[in-house]
């Protein structure tokens, strides 16, 4: 008889709770009663009109929220990776838009520079970053090499102390108000993934120039572009981590960057709940709150369950991101189950509006909208179970 | 200058408040607290006065232990550092005993001026203030909209039933603040982080035997539900005759 032994994870020795320190629940609030006041009031408006908020981002910029997981001697406050990701789940809460704005700016835009860029690369362009003269944007996706990032076609070749960029990248998130990009090009093509590196491209770069974002399904609030690279020419310590490790920075990059997709995926489920739940306690059918109809009941609870589940898996991958240990595919099943619960927590919340779900009255249509995204940005969530089965099959 | 700036943390404004079993005070299980309104109003001003003309500020409190933590969130927002006068009965002094343990506090710090909210956000008693002026013997304005202060003379405008008053004082004073003197600002990442490292001293106080007391406590019974009599011109008749006869209010 074959006898099976359950799989053992190691798991650190963190303390499981949703207890936070005190800094934690103070930015947590701070960013809560900010998000009230300053984010929910033009949500609908920036989404109808596909306007990026300028004004928004300034403020955002004031709180200091791009530093909080940087140091201070870089401008920066030391909060940790878990406070970033409740200050980017309470703005997603009310605005998935403006969310994202944060998590990208912060996980795509500035962490690659501060972890790989060396030196001077940091000390030129993270401070600045942080303190919100420009924006970071990162430039992976191309037309022909979304997922199969391996097939990006853009290159880089080597010209003295230059490096020689051509191509396009596309549905690049907050490259229009960028003083940076980073982006990947093939620098190798013989060497396959492994001669793709990673570049720091200065937004005034001659030869690069951006071409107008598509419309869009979702997100409509947070402003991305398409980058067009004809002989533009950086210096060649630009470069961000060594020449062909291009690939391995940016999945590095997007493992962190899914703890905060699942902080935005979370804020997004907590915001359509919210809204499901005031109004089954307000509307009436048949006698009575449609709280008190089993058949709404059970979606509310399902959603609650859900959401209990996504917030222990999106903050443990951050507190273990802060200790310093592998987080990366427990990030990807952050990210993986908080994105797929966004989506069925507003798109439940739509059912229990009804009518008035369907109705641009009702923030509920927009977040299933925002939803949307979660499960395709920075991976989708096809490549999340690529990332997990490879884990758990080889190790 | 120096500045004393008295906050109270109050239940969020947002409860669903229900009488606890003594049918004298709050249900205080649940119960998520904050700065009084007004109080944060009255940080915030002594911040921009310390930016202004230097000093320090201090948040002095009344409460439990636990209430070192909104007095945590004012430190955030630039004040120097907070004193809590810890009691155990807290909520259930009167404003005049309240008075008397802030009074001996504040002659200990000896500030230059006191400033606090125009009233607590949970009784509305709007006492304290002016109570703790006179026992000082000290200048007060209250329910201000505008503060100046040059050397050791003010000027404070108040909003009044009758228009708005314009007073010039003495310092050293206690200004009870009003909604429109400012807006107070959000903390910020810098300053939740500095918060850490400021001083928060807890001193036992002795506030003596209240003078009030709270007999009973209830919430207000429920509005009954409205009665359409009729539409257009024809309900006016009906409409009259209920007001007159029913609410008998005409």
């Amino acid at each position: 008889m074959t006898v099976i032994t359950p799989t053992r994870y190691e798991l650190p020795e963190i303390k499981h709770s949703f207890d936070l320190t005190e800094d934690q629940r103070m930015i947590q609030e701070m960013v809560r009663d900010f998000a009230n006041q300053e984010v929910a009031p033009i949500a609908a408006e920036i989404d109808e009109n596909h306007r990026f908020p300028l004004e928004t981002w300034k403020k955002i910029v004031e709180l200091g929220l791009p530093g909080i997981p940087f140091p201070e001697d870089l401008g920066g406050s030391n909060g940790g990776t878990l406070a970033y990701c409740l200050a980017v789940e309470e703005i997603s809460r009310l605005c998935g838009s403006t969310g994202l704005t944060l998590a990208a700016h912060v996980s795509l835009g500035t962490y690659p520079i501060f972890a790989w860029g060396g030196d001077k690369l940091r000390a030129d362009y993270v401070p600045k970053l942080i303190a919100g003269e420009y924006m970071g944007a990162y430039g992976l996706t191309e037309p022909g090499a979304g997922s199969d990032s391996g097939a990006t076609r853009t290159t880089a070749v080597l010209d003295g102390d230059e490096y020689v960029l051509n191509g396009r990248k596309c549905f690049c998130t907050n490259a229009t108000h960028s003083g940076t990009v980073i982006i990947t090009a093939v620098t190798d093509k013989s060497l396959g993934p492994k001669g793709i590196s990673a570049f720091v491209v200065p937004r005034d770069t001659p030869g690069f120039s951006l071409e107008k974002g598509e419309m869009k399904l979702g997100m409509r609030g947070s402003d991305w572009a398409s980058l067009v690279f004809e002989d533009a020419r950086i210096p060649r310590d630009h470069l961000l981590g060594p020449e062909g490790q291009g690939f391995s920075t940016f999945m590095k990059t997007l493992e962190g960057g899914r703890i905060s997709i699942g902080a935005l995926s979370l804020g997004i489920a907590q915001g359509a709940y919210d809204c499901a739940l005031k109004y089954a306690k307000e509307r009436e059918a048949f006698g009575k709150k449609l709280a008190d109809q089993q058949a709404v009941g059970f979606k509310l609870a399902n959603m609650a369950v859900e959401i209990e589940a996504a917030r222990h898996l999106v903050y443990h991958s951050a507190r273990l991101k802060d200790a310093g240990e592998d987080y990366g595919w427990k990030a990807a099943m952050a990210k993986l189950y908080a994105s797929e619960v966004c989506m069925r927590a507003s798109y439940d919340a739509i059912q229990i509006f009804g009518g008035y779900g369907f109705s641009r009255e009702y923030p509920v249509e927009r977040m299933w909208r925002d939803a949307k995204l979660c499960t395709i940005g920075e991976g989708t969530s096809e490549i999340q179970r690529v990332i997990i089965s490879r884990k758990i099959l080889r190790g | 200058m120096n500045i004393v700036a008295c906050i109270k943390r109050v239940p969020t404004t947002d409860l669903q408040a229900k009488v606890g079993g003594d049918q004298k005070s709050l249900d205080s299980a649940g119960v998520q607290y904050m700065v009084s309104f007004y109080d944060e109003i009255a940080v915030e001003e002594a911040v921009r006065l310390k930016e202004k003309h230097g000093g320090e500020v201090t948040i002095l409190s009344m409460g439990p232990s636990d209430a070192a933590k909104e007095i945590r969130e004012c430190l955030a927002k630039g004040a120097d550092k907070g004193v809590l006068l810890t009691d155990s009965e807290w909520d259930q002094r009167d404003a005049l005993s309240t008075a008397k343990a802030l009074k001996a506090k504040v002659e200990e710090l000896g500030p230059n001026l006191v400033l606090t909210g125009r009233l607590a956000t949970d009784h509305d008693n709007g006492a304290v203030g002016p109570m703790l002026a006179t026992l000082l013997g000290w200048a007060c304005v209250t329910d201000v909209i505008e503060l100046e202060i040059d050397g050791d003379k003010g000027t404070a405008k108040r909003e009044s039933e009758s228009g708005v008053e314009i007073y010039d004082f003495q310092l050293p004073a206690v200004i009870t603040c009003q909604k429109d003197l400012n807006e107070p600002r959000y903390a910020g990442l810098k300053g939740i982080m500095a918060a850490k490292k400021k001083p928060v001293e807890e001193a036992a106080c002795e506030p003596g035997a209240s003078q009030a007391e709270v007999t009973k406590l209830s919430v207000p019974p429920a509005r009954k539900e409205g009665r359409i009599v009729g539409e257009g011109a024809a309900a006016v008749p009906a409409l009259l005759d209920a007001l007159r006869n029913e609410a008998k209010v005409l």
